[in-house]
């Protein structure tokens, strides 16, 4: 048996949450959570913790802005992040661009799009 | 005959939010009156998550929340002045602005709400000794250059201080392929969010530095070294404890403070703990019909309690229009002031009048030191209304208690509302 | 007038107040002029860091040459104001005395004052300080009223003179440092620099700290400066009235003291210390110094708001030992002019000390007056908004809509001020420039949101600099290390 506390980052409460797991791995308790994001949370980081990577590519052609901020569309496991950022290097947008376009479909083959957070 | 029912100062989020509450119903014509070229404030280089979980429900980046308010606004109707600096903001509540498209201009409002946001405390204000060389930025110019312009300040970063916008800027430079060496801290505990040490230092393996602070900047022209010390109880450095960190970039989040500089002129009685203006349950400062809301009234950890808190400033400024238009008695008399002890540094509002507020009024405050399974009391006089218990109470993360109006009406004797923290 | 075999008549090595000074005087002469520069702009050195303060001339010993350019400095200084439209403000000094036992020394710098030649002296009486400075310390005794003495711009009397001097035909040459000087054999100078060889008939040695260097190259007597730093704290606008007049301490038992003065951008300055140093670029607080103007100013002034200061800083005197001005061709070196150790009161010597400095060039070379009408007498200066009515405001506008563009939110500088700063003769090619002209950046946010506007300016208006080059003072300086990922790419072909 052992037990792990967590700062849950789901949301900006920053709440203790306490995981049980079996020794094979099983987990036998989420406790300390105020809500289901944060169990799940708990979950995730102590099987395959997972990250939102927001980060920014140049923009061609946009009369406002030199720059278009990005997401991944979804969570990334963790240790992938910085191969998020590397598949990014050299890759350009071109205006227009709105919110929500993918700017790079199943990044460094995560599965998951980096699509744009505003309009440029 | 004003030019505006309601005119708000600033539009990001606090202003936003007013504004479109204020303009709800169509009746009152709102002007937003901005200084930059476009709406959303420092949302816009807040390029990550975490934004809008209570307003939206969802988790969005600064941008996202940024464009679904100002569509938000825009649906409403509210009129949107751009690109134009407020330069004065007289009691009488006539705004002197200066833009590009129309020079110089007096707009009167029936009221007003400043939103004009806050400032980050600059290096000046630590004296940290040493040269003035290029490579110190505050953590939100150095924020502005890497999301808006997409260009690194450095290569080989400290940050000082561990206020929420260093943190995320750890992590920011780093993704970008900068090595931040450490975050100091001067006080023993940080001044950000607990989620923000665990995704932007933790992750990155970025050292926290408690208790720690910057003595001394190497460098004539750029930055090529600074010197970090642990500090004793009383924030002095420890002689022999002081370590050389060779970099390009010193980063500052040591603190944000009100930008309050047009309410100064309107002569707005300003707190000397919050550096913002003195409210009442309203969010009417000392000036009848001059409200305020969002980082320029105190400084906030989350958007969402600024739209929140926005929204009643927007909604008050509509009733005051309104009796404005019906050549209603303001009725000005003093409420019931909010007292701050046992921890508690202050509270937002300072003041209520019972009869105006509304059903349920949020009281928002920090506590000025960490305390440990306390709880959170509330006095109407001598009797306790509320308690909540708090496992832990720090001065990064604001907190807020519920008052009750017909808590207020049923105790007419009551002269003071007291909030502290109390043993659990 | 220019000999044949000599680039220029007069090559002025230093771009401070007494450089620009003496150049500007020497334009009205029909003798060429270069001025060398080592910094990327002018006033970078002694003359950007000090004071700020317009002496009135009861400091320097009776009879030296100090007292006189003082005084005289003085009397010139509003006029050059007017004509160059900077900002000098007459609000007087005070030096207080806080111990009956030292009240002798008040009157002993009173006869000095009188025998100087300062005018409107006056000793005045515990209640009269109290009522001219409420926030006087109780131990204040009495002090003496200076009514001549005052505050001033020092980037705006150093660029108007400059800028004047460009004008009429100076040349500058910036990030320039005079690294050799040889004597050449039919008479006259060669200098060698970076940016290439020069000669000259004539030097002007006001290379500030470093004048003992350019001194000692061609000059048989050698020259020790040392350079004497002074820290200073400066603090907020909300903090400017703490005090009405410049505040000195009568020297006591207690030590110097520092002064405590309104600066002409509104703030409050407190300082400086003085300590000889070694390092010729030594201008770095330190934690010691920084605490003692602290302490110190304490001693005149009570409750000075030192939680509103905005910045510190460092200005280093050029100070040799015999404590007075070196102005005169050497003995040794037939047309090398010292105009050396130039420390306070050099600033509000500096009108007579170009006078004096060019009248002792114009001798040796017999250089001529310019025909009347030649000579531009007098320079627009950049307009500062916070001057101006809500009318005046709106008429620039009118003319210029980018005077309605507000770029410095805490000063209210327009993007048309600093789009003129970076035109100008002699203009903005950094951030400093740009503030040192402007006053943009100089507020409580100290430049945490005009610093990108103003790099994008800048490089917006001028060929050869870039968003990634733009400096804070020159080369060597620059603001940014590359794009977004640079690092990552780096790493991966690495």
């Amino acid at each position: 048996m052992e037990t792990r506390t967590l700062t849950c980052i789901r949301c900006p409460r920053g709440c203790a949450v306490t995981v049980t797991l079996e020794d094979d791995g099983t987990i036998t308790s989420v406790t300390g959570n105020s809500c289901l994001r944060g169990d799940k949370y708990a979950r995730d980081e102590v099987t395959h913790p997972v990250r939102v990577v927001t980060t920014t590519v140049p923009v061609e052609g946009s009369a406002t802005e030199k720059m278009v901020s990005v997401k991944t569309a979804g969570d990334v496991p963790k240790d992938r992040v910085f191969d998020v950022v590397r598949a990014l290097t050299g890759v350009t947008a071109t205006a227009p661009v709105h919110t929500g376009d993918v700017i790079l479909a199943n990044a460094a083959g995560t599965g998951v799009d980096i699509v744009a957070t505003k309009d440029a | 005959m004003s030019d505006y029912d309601v005119i708000v100062i600033g539009g990001g989020p606090a202003g936003l939010a007013a504004a479109t509450t204020a303009r709800e119903d169509g009746r009152r014509s709102v002007l937003v009156v901005e200084r930059d070229q476009k709406l959303g404030g420092i949302l816009n280089q807040c390029i990550h998550n975490g934004f809008g979980l209570i307003t939206f429900n969802e988790e969005l980046t600064g941008p996202e929340y940024a464009a679904r308010y100002e569509k938000l606004a825009r649906d409403a109707g509210v009129e949107f002045l751009l690109d134009t600096m407020v330069l004065d903001v007289s009691p009488g509540r006539v705004v002197t602005c200066v833009s590009e498209a129309h020079g110089m201009q007096h707009i009167s409002g029936g009221a007003v709400v400043l939103a004009m946001g806050c400032r980050e405390r600059p290096r000046g204000a630590l004296n940290i000794p040493g040269f003035r060389p290029a490579g110190v930025y505050t953590a939100g110019t150095a924020q502005r250059l890497v999301n808006i312009e997409g260009l690194m300040p450095g290569r080989e970063v400290v940050i000082l201080g561990s206020g929420d916008i260093g943190l995320i800027m750890a992590r920011r430079m780093t993704l970008e392929g900068a090595h931040v060496a450490c975050v100091a801290e001067l006080m023993p505990y940080s001044g950000g969010l607990k989620r923000n040490i665990v995704q932007c230092l933790d992750d990155f393996d970025i050292p926290l530095l408690l208790s720690h602070t910057v003595t001394r900047v190497e460098g004539k022209r750029r930055v090529e070294a600074v010197w970090v010390a642990q500090v004793d109880e009383k924030g002095r450095p420890i002689a022999g404890t002081e370590k050389r960190y060779l970099c390009d970039t010193l980063l500052l989040s040591v603190g944000l403070l009100p930008e309050n500089e047009l309410s100064r002129s309107a002569g707005v009685e300003l707190s000397r703990v919050t550096r913002g203006p003195v409210v009442n349950e309203s969010l009417e400062t000392s000036i009848p019909g001059i409200f305020a809301c969002g980082n320029v009234l105190h400084v906030h950890d989350l958007v969402d309690y600024v739209t929140q808190e926005a929204t009643a400033a927007g909604a008050a400024a509509v009733r005051w229009a309104d009796a404005c238009a019906k050549h209603a008695e303001h009725d000005e008399k003093p409420g019931i002031p909010v007292v701050a002890e046992g921890g508690v540094r202050y509270t937002v509002p300072q003041s209520i009048d019972p009869e105006r507020m509304p059903e349920k009024l949020t009281l928002r405050f920090r506590v000025g030191g960490v305390f440990e399974d306390k709880r959170i009391c509330v006095y109407l006089g001598d009797e306790r209304v509320l308690s909540k218990r708090r496992p832990i109470l720090v001065p990064g993360e604001m907190e807020e208690v519920t008052l009750k109006r017909d808590d207020l009406l049923a105790r007419p004797a009551v002269d003071k509302v007291v909030v502290t923290l109390e043993e659990a | 007038m220019q000999d044949s075999g000599f680039q220029y008549d007069v090559v002025i090595i230093g771009a401070g107040v007494s450089g620009c000074a003496t150049a500007r005087e020497l334009a009205k002469t029909n003798g060429s002029v270069c001025v060398l520069e080592r910094e990327d702009d002018v006033c970078c050195g002694t003359s950007k860091a000090n004071s700020a303060i317009v002496h009135a001339g009861y400091d320097a010993m009776t009879g030296s040459l100090m007292a006189r350019l003082n005084v005289e400095g003085n009397a010139l200084m509003h006029e050059l104001a007017k004509k160059l439209n900077f900002t000098v403000k007459n609000i007087g000094s005070l030096v207080v005395c806080t111990s009956e036992r030292d009240v002798d020394g008040l009157h002993e710098l009173f006869a000095r004052g009188v025998a100087n030649g300062v005018p409107d002296l006056q000793v005045i009486d515990r209640d009269t300080l109290r009522s001219m400075e409420p926030n006087i310390s109780p131990s204040a005794v009495g002090a003496l009223w200076a009514p001549t003495a005052g505050i001033v711009d020092p980037f705006g009397l150093n660029v108007a003179l400059a800028e004047n001097a460009a004008t009429n035909g100076v040349r500058f040459v910036f990030d320039a440092p005079v690294m050799a000087i040889e004597r050449l054999p039919q008479g006259g100078y060669a200098l060698d620099t970076p940016r290439g060889r020069l000669t000259c008939r004539c030097v002007v040695n006001a290379a500030g700290v470093y004048a003992d260097q350019i001194h000692n190259m061609v000059c048989e007597d050698k020259l020790k400066i040392v350079p004497r730093r002074g820290q200073y704290m400066l603090l907020d606008t909300t903090a400017g009235s703490h005090v009405h007049h410049v505040v000195f301490a009568l020297p006591s038992k207690m030590g110097k003291g520092v002064l405590v003065s309104p600066t002409i951008h509104g703030n409050l300055i407190v300082g400086p210390t003085a300590e000889d140093i070694r390092d010729k670029e030594g201008t770095d607080t330190t934690a010691a110094g920084l605490s003692e103007v602290a302490e110190k100013c304490g001693i005149t002034v009570v409750d000075v708001p030192l939680r509103e200061v905005i910045t510190s800083f460092s200005g280093l005197r050029a100070h040799r030992a015999e404590h007075e001005f070196l102005i005169g061709e050497n003995p040794s070196a037939p047309g090398f002019v010292d105009c050396s150790a130039i420390e306070s009161p050099g600033l509000t010597a500096s009108p007579a000390i170009g006078r004096m400095v060019a009248g002792i060039v114009t001798d040796i070379l017999g250089l001529e007056e310019r025909p009347a009408g030649e000579f531009v007498e007098t320079r627009e200066g950049i307009p500062n908004m916070n001057d101006l009515s809500f009318e005046q405001w709106g008429k620039l506008c009118e003319k210029n809509p980018l005077y309605g563009r507000v770029i410095c939110r805490c000063c209210h500088v327009s993007e048309a001020q600093i789009v003129d700063a970076i035109h100008r003769p002699v203009g903005a090619r950094s951030l400093d420039g740009v503030k040192r002209r402007t006053g943009a950046c100089m507020g409580r946010c100290q430049a945490g949101f005009c610093t990108p506007k103003i790099m994008e300016a800048l490089s917006r208006e001028l060929p050869d600099v870039s968003m990634e080059n733009v400096t804070k003072s020159g080369p060597g300086s620059e603001f940014i290390e590359g794009h977004a990922k640079d690092a990552i790419v780096e790493e991966a072909h690495a």
